[in-house]
């Protein structure tokens, strides 16, 4: 099972790195994101609690930017799916003796180590901001990060099952993947946004994925503006994480929607 | 007697309201090259995605090689390998990386890969192209990989579902060859689904599947048979009128197929001064000529082939 797993693993990996266009994109659309906002609102943005530190936006941006980047990886990295739906190694694959769960892990686990390689690139960045890591913080946000990658390629596989043109895929996924974005606290504190606001935040799942980064990355110091404690972000991710992966083993086990 | 490779009995599929296959009855002997002639929309491909277990019939039975489709799928998909209309193949990866990855899916080492590209490499003429990408590959080419992947796991049955799809008559010729060439080595069963006729005609036995029901089973030559020996055919616009004055004044047997008519008398020769004396005017051609499976599935679907491929299946070519 662990050599047909690693086989699909591979097969994703390779895929990605010997598409230009997507190694790229995946690198410079983030990071052209961050800079942008980072130094737009660097002079407007003030931190509503009074923590006593006040840090730059650019640096409290940097745990959603991670984020970001492991989602959109993840997320994106599950199209061929819906490409390869009536033609293509899908089919084959589907007839295969294999289970789908062994699928779905080949093919997640190859979304997740995309996500993971994309963020953790951008974590060579954060000398310049902040305190200086720690080894801990370092392996805590990179755990965080293959949480959040596996999470969103298995989310990515159960839609990519029910959906049947790339458009459509981008259009449920963008329309899903903003606002889970904007409204997770990487984009703003919630804790000076209006009170339904602030719940939207609680009841978004991806919020406590990015409490665990920005908790990881001031590691073992306190972080600023974070929710909850790592107690309570980091098994909340995991149980999420776990929750997409049964559904997308759940959905691949029907049948993919016809053209 | 020789066994089964597949046997369907009463087989019926039905995708809500509309019946893609109704009562399908087929037996496969092992080591044959069994056709499955029909338009796109005829219950080819569902018959396939039965037999490979990727849906559960509605009703009948289906087993492969004395298992049933609905017991243990494994056991069946080990046993099967299937070339599918489109290549399953991805582009951007090297033949052997493709073949790696589906030899992980049929459970096959990266020793026992190496061992049965040894044997199958050189028979499709890929031994020097194995580490191009695929994408590289002309159209010919990437269907005899797909066939090698096919045949990784050294299957006793092999689907081949329209495998020549977007082909070039060369190519087609090339794929065949080589298709002959490992049958002989292999030995292996062959269920062909195809809606040509050429192809047809290399089957040991066929049934046309016509709007999801059988409609002739037979050798090619028993089909050809069914319609008639060498026989008068007449083209003529309204060969429904044609047939009913033909049998009317000249007092012989007459079929309609298709657009023609056939005239079915032990001495077509003779009639024919007669008839262009009688309808002339109305005769576009008349062929004496053996009948081929194109008239036999005229005859039993009443309508040509091509008429009945009216909705493509694939839209990815």
């Amino acid at each position: 099972m662990m050599y047909t797993v690693t086989a699909l693993w591979r097969r994703e990996l390779i895929k990605f790195l010997r598409d230009k266009s997507r190694v790229g994109g995946a690198v410079l659309q983030p990071l052209v994101v961050w800079l942008l906002l980072g130094f737009g609102f660097r002079d407007t943005f003030q931190l509503p609690s009074s923590t006593g530190t006040d840090i730059p936006y650019l640096e409290f941006l940097f745990p959603g930017m991670l984020a970001l980047v492991a989602l959109f990886t993840s997320i994106f990295s599950t199209i061929s799916i819906v490409e390869e739906r009536k033609s293509g190694f899908l089919q084959a694959a589907l007839a295969a003796p294999v289970s789908r769960s062994v699928l779905v892990l080949g093919a997640t686990l190859g979304g997740t180590t995309l996500a993971v390689g994309q963020s953790g690139l951008f974590l060579i960045l954060l000398p310049f901001l902040g305190p200086p890591p720690t080894v801990a913080g370092l392996a805590l946000m990179l755990f965080v990060l293959a949480l959040i990658g596996l999470a969103f390629t298995a989310l990515g596989v159960t839609v990519a099952w029910k959906i049947r043109t790339t458009r459509g895929f981008h259009a449920v996924m963008n329309l899903f993947l903003i606002p889970l974005w904007v409204l997770s606290g990487a984009f703003f504190p919630p804790t000076g946004a209006p009170p339904l606001l602030q719940w939207i935040v609680r009841l978004n799942p991806f919020s406590y994925g990015v409490d665990a980064l920005r908790t990881a990355m001031y590691w073992p110091g306190p972080a600023p503006e974070v929710a909850t404690s790592l107690a309570v972000s980091l098994p909340v991710t995991i149980v999420f994480t776990g929750l997409m992966f049964a559904l997308a083993v759940r959905s691949v086990a029907t049948p993919i929607a016809p053209e | 007697m020789p066994s089964l490779a597949v046997d369907v009995d009463n087989l019926t599929h039905r995708y809500g309201e509309r019946t893609a296959l109704d009562e399908v009855d087929l037996s496969v002997h092992e080591g044959a090259l069994f056709g499955v002639l029909g338009p796109n929309g005829g219950g080819k491909t569902t018959l396939f995605r039965i037999l490979s277990t990727l849906i559960r019939p509605t009703k009948g039975t289906a087993t492969v090689f004395g298992v049933d489709v609905r017991d243990r799928p494994d056991a069946i998909r080990k046993r099967i390998g299937i070339v599918f209309q489109s290549v399953a193949l991805d582009a951007e990866l090297t033949v052997r990386e493709n073949l790696r990855t589906h030899a992980a899916l049929y459970g096959v080492s990266r020793r026992g890969l190496d061992e049965r590209l040894d044997v199958l490499l050189p028979q499709f003429g890929l031994v020097d192209r194995v580490d191009e990408r695929v994408s590289m590959l002309s159209g010919g080419l990437k269907r005899r990989v797909d066939l090698v992947r096919g045949l990784l796991h050294a299957p006793p049955l092999l689907l081949l579902d329209e495998p020549t799809t977007g082909l070039d008559p060369a190519a087609r010729h090339s794929f065949w060859e080589t298709v002959d060439r490992v049958r002989r080595n292999e030995g292996m069963t062959i269920l062909l689904a195809t809606h040509s006729m050429e192809e047809a005609e290399r089957c040991d036995r066929l049934v046309i599947l016509d709007r999801g029901a059988i409609v002739a089973n037979g050798t090619p030559e028993e089909l050809r048979q069914g319609v008639g020996d060498e026989t008068l055919w007449i083209e003529c616009s309204d060969p429904r009128a044609m047939a009913d004055s033909m049998t009317s004044r000249l007092n012989v047997d007459t079929v309609v197929i298709g657009s023609r008519v056939q005239v079915s008398d032990p001495n077509a020769h003779n009639v024919l001064p007669a008839l262009y004396e009688a309808f002339g005017r109305d005769i576009h051609a008349a062929t004496i000529r053996r009948p081929t499976l194109e008239d036999v599935f005229m005859l039993h679907a009443g309508r040509s082939l091509e008429d009945a491929d009216t909705t493509p299946e694939t839209p990815d070519r």
